[in-house]
């Protein structure tokens, strides 16, 4: 297996948002992540991230068996960790391309890998965008800046595929899309999909997942996975709503 | 208001006064020269160092912090000079010509006179030993103010750069007066007087660099109707340095200046400036680096006394360990200057919890028909920000000298001129990099 999650308890300004938490995701494996809002679906994934002002009180979390709970978040992304965010933040004044290749060239430094050639990375960028109808013009533009709730969203996903994560966290990437958004953003993602990466798609609602298909279903509820189950425990969830989990967890 | 408090004479002043009284009659410039001398002397000494109690001064209380003033700074020595060559480093990719001072006087062996049609280049000392008509029609003359350390710089001034661009000259090369400094710790007084008439063209830089020198410069920039003036300057120093440019504009002019302190013990950079015709433009701006005990004071008076004229003012500070930013920006509008455009921003970014940034915008507007903005931010950088950049791999100080270039960079890219914007950028980030 690739990541466990072993008994998690995380506080954020004393308040528990995980609960002894547990989790295992497999090599090649997507797993969706669903529940209704304040479960802590968010908080799992900046948790694992490395996002501080979370309080691990209790519990672990293993990637290749080694706890990374001690790595900073740079740390992590060398080993394979990505989020794409819920809400991808602007960074004014730093141009795309820089920061694109500022990241990768830093991930394979650390690796102990070289770093990417101008000529190649330009390549690497240009194609990767192409793809998924991201144009020269934003990778020109800062980070995020001026981009509509879509573009963000896109970008993430270029940013995923150009790092190349072994571990990728889609938090909410459905939200605040349309239709044809949410398309090209689940394309862009089923691509990525192969026996080396896994995936942890969270989200609310049941639609983003029949455009990206998880291999399984966890729900969460109170800081904790109350059920999991095959890709049909989605659309049960659909129809009969959270509610049944929530008093259960309760 | 201002309040009027004369304390006993402290060493510096004291030491100032026997300076002036030993110095006044061999510095340059007799009869009206020397007149202005002793005249600006007299108001001087009345008023004594400024402090805290001068509202303009508030914050640089130069009472306090010089405890003593330096001896006059001696004739420039060989290794002075041999070291001068590789001063002002920061402008050397620009083709420009080079004009070389050490502790304030000019070394015509080190500058590059080649003649240029419509450009006459000479010193201060020549220049008030002979008060010629420049002089006698600008020194003194072009922003009169009675703060002290312009009194102070007109009673003692020594040497400088005195350049006049004839009508309608587009000067081929910038202009890069070069002040470096020798190994003794001295006092300089420097006056320059800068005159581009009308629909001419020029830029000038300056850069400062000095040991634990005592620098006050002083620079009257007279810009024609319908000229253009791009001025630079870049300030590093471990001692102290107060600089005042006295600056008016006329009809149909644009100029841009840009102050870069790196670096920078102890600076107090202000800045007069009168837009006295209509349909002008003007940029004040600048980027303060500040780390460790340093102390930056940017203080500038906008005089808008004709209508129609368009000024932007925005300044970026950086501040780490115990370091110390402060911008005083006063704009004011005559009551006949309608149609002013004004604009008006400082920020500051706090890199440590014992760094202090005091902004002060002020606006006195007396037209009724005006657009003035102001506003001002102090804040550390964004925590959410820095942890996107580290959660794609970019470690902790690389993500904070991102976003920290990412911060001046907005000031930055507003110099039109690609060189000077490049270079300007680069002593940024070498300074981000030397950052512990």
């Amino acid at each position: 297996m690739l990541l466990e999650i072993k008994n998690l308890h995380v506080e954020v300004e004393d308040k528990k948002i995980l609960n002894g938490l547990n989790l295992t995701i497999e090599k090649g494996q997507v797993a969706a992540i669903m529940g209704p809002n304040g479960s802590g679906k968010s908080t799992l994934s900046y948790v694992l991230a490395g996002k501080d002002a979370y309080n691990i009180t209790e519990g672990d979390i293993l990637l290749d068996g080694e706890s990374i709970l001690e790595l900073a978040p740079d740390e992590r992304a060398a080993k394979g960790i990505f989020l794409a965010f819920q809400y991808p933040v602007e960074v004014p004044g730093v141009a795309t391309m820089t920061f694109l290749r500022t990241a990768l060239n830093a991930q394979r430094k650390l690796r102990g890998e070289g770093e990417y050639s101008t000529p190649d990375f330009i390549k690497l960028v240009r194609e990767t965008s192409a793809k998924l109808g991201v144009s020269q013009e934003h990778l020109r533009r800062a980070v995020n800046v001026g981009f509509s709730g879509g573009e963000k969203k896109r970008n993430e996903i270029l940013q995923m595929a150009i790092l190349q994560p072994r571990l990728a966290i889609l938090d909410e990437t459905d939200s605040g899309l349309d239709i044809d958004a949410l398309k090209t953003v689940s394309e862009g993602v089923n691509r990525l999909r192969s026996s080396e990466r896994s995936m942890i798609v969270i989200t609310h609602y049941q639609r983003l997942l029949n455009y990206i298909v998880p291999d399984v279903v966890h729900v969460m509820s109170k800081g904790r996975v109350v059920k999991s189950g095959g890709k049909e425990l989605a659309l049960e969830l659909e129809a009969k709503g959270y509610a049944q989990y929530t008093d259960e967890a309760a | 208001m201002n309040a009027e408090v004369r304390a006993i004479k402290t060493s510096a002043e004291q030491a100032l006064a026997s300076a002036y009284e030993a110095a006044r009659a061999a510095l340059p410039g007799k009869g009206a020269v020397a007149a202005l001398r002793d005249e600006a002397f007299k108001r001087f000494d009345a008023k004594g160092l400024p402090h805290r109690r001068v509202e303009e001064w508030k914050y640089t209380d130069l009472r306090a912090l010089m405890r003593d003033a330096l001896p006059l700074a001696a004739p420039a020595d060989a290794a002075a000079k041999a070291k001068a060559k590789d001063a002002g480093k920061i402008f050397a990719t620009l083709n420009c010509r080079r004009l070389v001072f050490i502790d304030g006087a000019f070394v015509p062996d080190l500058s590059d006179l080649t003649p240029e049609r419509g450009l006459t280049v000479g010193s201060m000392a020549d220049s008030l030993a002979k008060n010629d008509a420049l002089i006698a029609a600008h020194v003194g003359k072009v922003f009169e103010t009675d703060d002290a350390a312009v009194a102070l710089n007109t009673s003692l001034m020594s040497d400088g750069a005195v350049i006049h661009v004839a009508a309608g000259t587009v000067l081929a090369r910038p202009i890069h007066l070069v002040f470096a400094s020798g190994e003794t710790p001295s006092a300089a007084f420097i006056r320059s007087l800068i005159v581009v008439e009308k629909d001419a063209q020029a830029i000038i830089a300056e850069s400062h660099e000095s040991n634990a020198s005592q620098v006050n410069c002083a620079l009257e920039l007279v810009i024609g109707d319908g000229a253009q003036v791009d001025y630079f300057k870049a300030t590093q120093t471990r001692g102290l340095h107060v600089a005042s440019l006295l600056l008016t504009v006329g009809a149909k002019a644009a100029f841009n200046t840009f102050a870069l302190n790196s670096d920078a013990s102890l600076v107090r950079n202000q800045s007069f400036v009168r837009f006295a015709g209509e349909g002008s433009t003007g940029g004040l701006r600048g980027v303060n680096l500040l780390r460790g005990k340093d102390h930056v004071d940017t203080t500038m008076l906008i005089d808008h006394a004709a209508g129609h004229c368009a000024s932007r003012e925005q300044f970026k500070s950086v501040l780490d360990g115990q370091s110390h930013n402060i911008f005083q920006g006063k704009i004011v509008v005559k009551p006949h200057a309608q149609k002013t455009d004004t604009k008006m921003m400082t920020r500051a970014l706090l890199l440590s919890d014992e760094a202090e940034a005091d902004n002060k915008p002020e606006l006195e507007i007396f037209a009724d028909d005006v657009v003035c903005g102001h506003g001002a931010t102090a804040g550390a950088l964004d925590p959410g920000l820095k942890f996107y950049l580290m959660s794609r791999g970019i470690d902790d100080k690389q993500a904070e000298a991102l976003l920290i270039q990412a911060f001046i960079g907005e000031t930055v890219e507003e110099i039109a001129h690609e060189g000077f914007r490049e270079a300007i950028m680069r002593a940024a980030l070498e300074w981000l990099e030397t950052r512990g």
